[in-house]
């Protein structure tokens, strides 16, 4: 590990110096493997949060604080060493082949792997139309805040509204994504990533509205 | 090759963990997680049916209402995820393939299972005879929800879980071994977990 940077009170990204990397595509994920002294092991998977192009892979990791792997992670310096695998997956991915427009909705960490296919999208100047729809419970839950630009991304906060927020507030239905997504004639290719409960109702609400379930991919991210 | 020690890691185990029914790198949940390529299928029953094809004597079929009037059996057993998760003691109800398949006259040496939502699987046809695969229906004496593969999924336990495949809609029987969906993108063609057959190469 080359670097930890603190994104969020529960979220750490690992900048990474991976030997012998293939490389990846944008949405791909690793596989962390930890080895106790015993010889016990425990795996877990964490989408890449950086862009192919980036000049180390970095993986952002959400600190469950009864989990077995992510409390070790979160906790690692500069210079430690841990075993990865990957890239892994190949469906939710984004490549400029595939066109768009793109559409990104993201629930909490869901947001990771859609801020790997930003990044590429950015990296290689794709004309490709790209819109993220981010959604946080607080504003200090945000990751990538500071890489986050208006005009291609739309933060909505369903638990707070803080003093001075101008961006919107409550959760992505079937109207919020009327108001902010492009209407199904455009077939939109849409991916979703966030907690269950947040993609099924996501898909179902784009499905509700027209748009096809094949141009509509699906991850789920969090504490399983 | 031995692994590398996580210098500090001490990792959590239980008694269970110990049991010898988890798998290598697998860990164990109490929760029941979703995973799946894309929007949740919402086929209603009526719309609803099973279908056996391919390298069969004739195509058989069955409506919703014909399904689940053949002989089920309750089913307990232990699934593994790909994604590292293991659940002991699932209960299930199901239709076995052997009640499906009896009688059926084949020489398919493969299968694939089509689901609603395009998702496809591949298995070895004898990995779903001789009590190894059912289609199931009910999870812990309920209807399977939609997001859980409801109405009715592929039971396979002895493979990872992206084989027990969910939205199941029929089973082709095929001379040739035809990649699914997750096959196709780069995990294991048979993914047995005690084996940790997880991608494509294991």
């Amino acid at each position: 590990m080359v670097e930890a940077v603190t994104e969020t009170a529960r979220t750490t990204s690992l900048v990474l110096d991976a030997a012998d990397w293939p490389g990846h595509l944008a949405g791909q994920h690793v596989d962390v493997r930890l080895t106790a002294a015993d010889g016990y092991q425990a795996q877990r998977s964490y989408s890449i949060a950086s862009a192919p192009e980036d000049e180390h892979l970095m993986i952002t990791v959400q600190r469950l604080d009864d989990g077995e792997v992510s409390p070790y992670l979160t906790a690692l310096r500069p210079g430690d060493e841990f075993e990865l695998r990957g890239p892994i997956g190949g469906y939710f991915v984004w490549q400029e082949a595939l066109g768009g427009p793109l559409l990104l909705v993201a629930g909490g960490a869901g947001v990771v792997p859609l801020r790997a296919m930003l990044r590429h999208h950015r990296s290689i100047a794709s004309d490709v139309p790209m819109r993220l729809l981010y959604s946080a419970r607080t504003r200090s839950d945000l990751i990538y805040r500071e890489e986050l630009t208006e005009n291609e991304t739309t933060i909505t906060l369903t638990d707070e509204q803080p003093q001075g927020w101008t961006g919107r507030t409550g959760r992505i239905d079937s109207d919020f994504l009327a108001g902010t997504a492009w209407p199904p004639s455009e077939r939109p290719l849409v991916y979703v990533c966030g907690p269950t409960g947040f993609v099924e109702a996501v898909a179902d609400a784009l499905v509700t509205l027209g748009h096809d379930s094949s141009r509509i991919r699906t991850e789920r991210f969090g504490p399983t | 090759m031995t692994p590398p020690v996580s210098r500090g890691f001490r990792g959590r185990r239980t008694e269970e963990s110990d049991s010898g029914r988890v798998p290598p790198g697998q860990y164990l949940t109490p929760d029941f997680p979703v995973l799946s390529a894309g929007p949740t299928p919402r086929t209603p029953l009526e719309a609803w049916s099973f279908e056996l094809r391919g390298e069969v004597d004739e195509t058989r079929s069955w409506t919703w209402d014909q399904f689940t009037t053949l002989p089920s059996e309750r089913i307990t057993v232990d699934i593994h995820c790909v994604t590292k998760w293991s659940k002991l003691d699932t209960a299930w109800r199901g239709v076995s393939l052997d009640t499906l398949l009896d009688g059926v006259g084949t020489s398919a040496q493969h299968v694939l299972a089509f689901c609603d939502g395009g998702y496809t699987t591949n298995l070895p046809f004898e990995d779903v005879r001789g009590g190894k695969a059912w289609i199931a229906y009910e999870f812990e004496d309920r209807p399977l929800d939609p997001e859980h593969g409801g109405p009715a999924r592929l039971l396979v336990p002895r493979h990872y879980f992206w084989k027990s495949a969910k939205w199941v809609r029929g089973i082709e029987l095929r001379q040739d071994d035809e990649p699914g969906f997750w096959e196709n993108y780069g995990y294991h063609n048979y993914g047995d977990p005690w084996k940790e057959q997880r991608y494509a190469g294991d």
